[in-house]
């Protein structure tokens, strides 16, 4: 199983979580998006670099409630809500988003 | 939550990287930190060892997962005894250790230590303390 | 509220035996089983600072292992007890929690 991004093949688990963490680049996340029915704007952006430097920094990527009360932290109440987040994330924030920053699944999912 | 808050504690006695004891608490942690519990950890003979700073594990093909130790205050786990006895035995002191710190929601979110050095004794008292004590 | 504490290394191997008998408290327990049961036995380089140890912690090991071992069950020293399985349930219903030392 793999993502095709112009040509170069990016092997993926069975839940299309890439296996190689370092292969992740912006035209594969907009390519995993498309895969999970996910127009990536501004704030889904965002989200996905938030969860990049939270991984780069504490080498996890966090649970659904972690990342929530970080983003309200650091980019405020209005993004940073369950609802919001389910919107811009339908099927999990914590998941979907990881999937495209190119993270493993968050510890703690299931 | 309806339910009883229990005292959970997990003991960290292995090394990091030797065996695998050390990176399954820290996961089991993390996972059990959904359930809402009063959850801290104890790090006392070679477990002391998993808290050092400056781990590289690059050239050894390992997961450096000694950062993950600064993101447990995200998942309301506060509180790391360790012990005294065991950093001595070791050569280790405080200065030795990780900075790991939590911001107290309570206290206008100001970053304290999570860190808390104990005696052998008071290990002991840490212990008895709890309602369930798990053992890695 | 007391604890039993188990230990299933030899104290040969590793310093578990010890460390578990220094984090006791009074009233506590120690049951030794499979290999921890090498740190039942008399007349060894540990047996005084296993048997010996006198701070109001009880001394347990399950004879099952013991015999397994070949070690005589008659010849412990007077401060540790040999019990069966059922004994062993028994030793964990009647504290206030089990700590596994690994």
């Amino acid at each position: 199983m793999a993502y095709d991004v112009n040509g170069a093949i990016i092997e993926h688990d069975e839940e299309g979580y890439i296996t190689t963490l370092s292969e992740w680049s912006t035209e594969l996340a907009d390519i995993i998006a498309v895969s999970e029915s996910i127009e990536m704007g501004e704030e889904h952006w965002a989200v996905v670099n938030f969860l990049r430097e939270y991984y780069e920094e504490y080498q996890i990527a966090p649970a659904v409630r972690v990342l929530i009360k970080a983003i309200k932290k650091s980019m405020g109440p209005d993004v940073g809500n369950n609802k919001y987040m389910y919107e811009l994330f339908p099927y999990g924030p914590a998941k979907q988003a990881c999937k495209i920053a190119g993270l493993p699944k968050p510890t703690g999912c299931v | 939550m309806s339910e009883t808050v229990k005292k959970f504690l997990y003991v960290n006695r292995k090394a990091p990287y030797g065996t695998i004891y050390a990176q399954e608490s820290l996961e089991v942690v993390l996972i059990g930190a959904a359930f809402d519990q009063d959850v801290s950890m104890a790090f006392l003979d070679d477990g002391v060892f998993q808290l050092t700073k400056g781990q590289d594990t690059k050239d050894a093909g390992l997961k450096n997962f000694s950062p993950t130790f600064r993101a447990l205050g995200d998942y309301e786990v506060t509180k790391l005894y360790v012990e005294q006895e065991s950093l001595d035995e070791r050569g280790l002191t405080l200065d030795d250790l990780q900075d790991i710190q939590y911001e107290d929601e309570d206290d206008d979110y100001a970053e304290k230590s999570s860190i808390i050095v104990v005696s052998r004794s008071g290990m002991a008292d840490v212990m008895a303390d709890q309602d369930v004590v798990l053992s890695f | 509220m007391a604890t039993l504490h188990t230990v299933n290394k030899s104290p040969f191997q590793n310093q578990t035996l010890l460390s578990c008998l220094q984090h006791t408290k009074s009233g506590d327990a120690v049951l030794m089983f499979e290999d921890g049961v090498y740190g039942a036995a008399s007349g060894n380089a540990l047996s005084d600072a296993v048997a010996g140890f006198d701070a109001g912690v009880k001394l347990y090991v399950l004879g099952s292992d013991l015999a397994a071992r070949g070690i005589d069950a008659g010849k412990l020293a007077d401060s540790i007890t040999a019990i069966d399985y059922g004994g062993f349930v028994d030793l964990v219903a009647s504290h206030d929690r089990t700590q596994n030392w690994l």
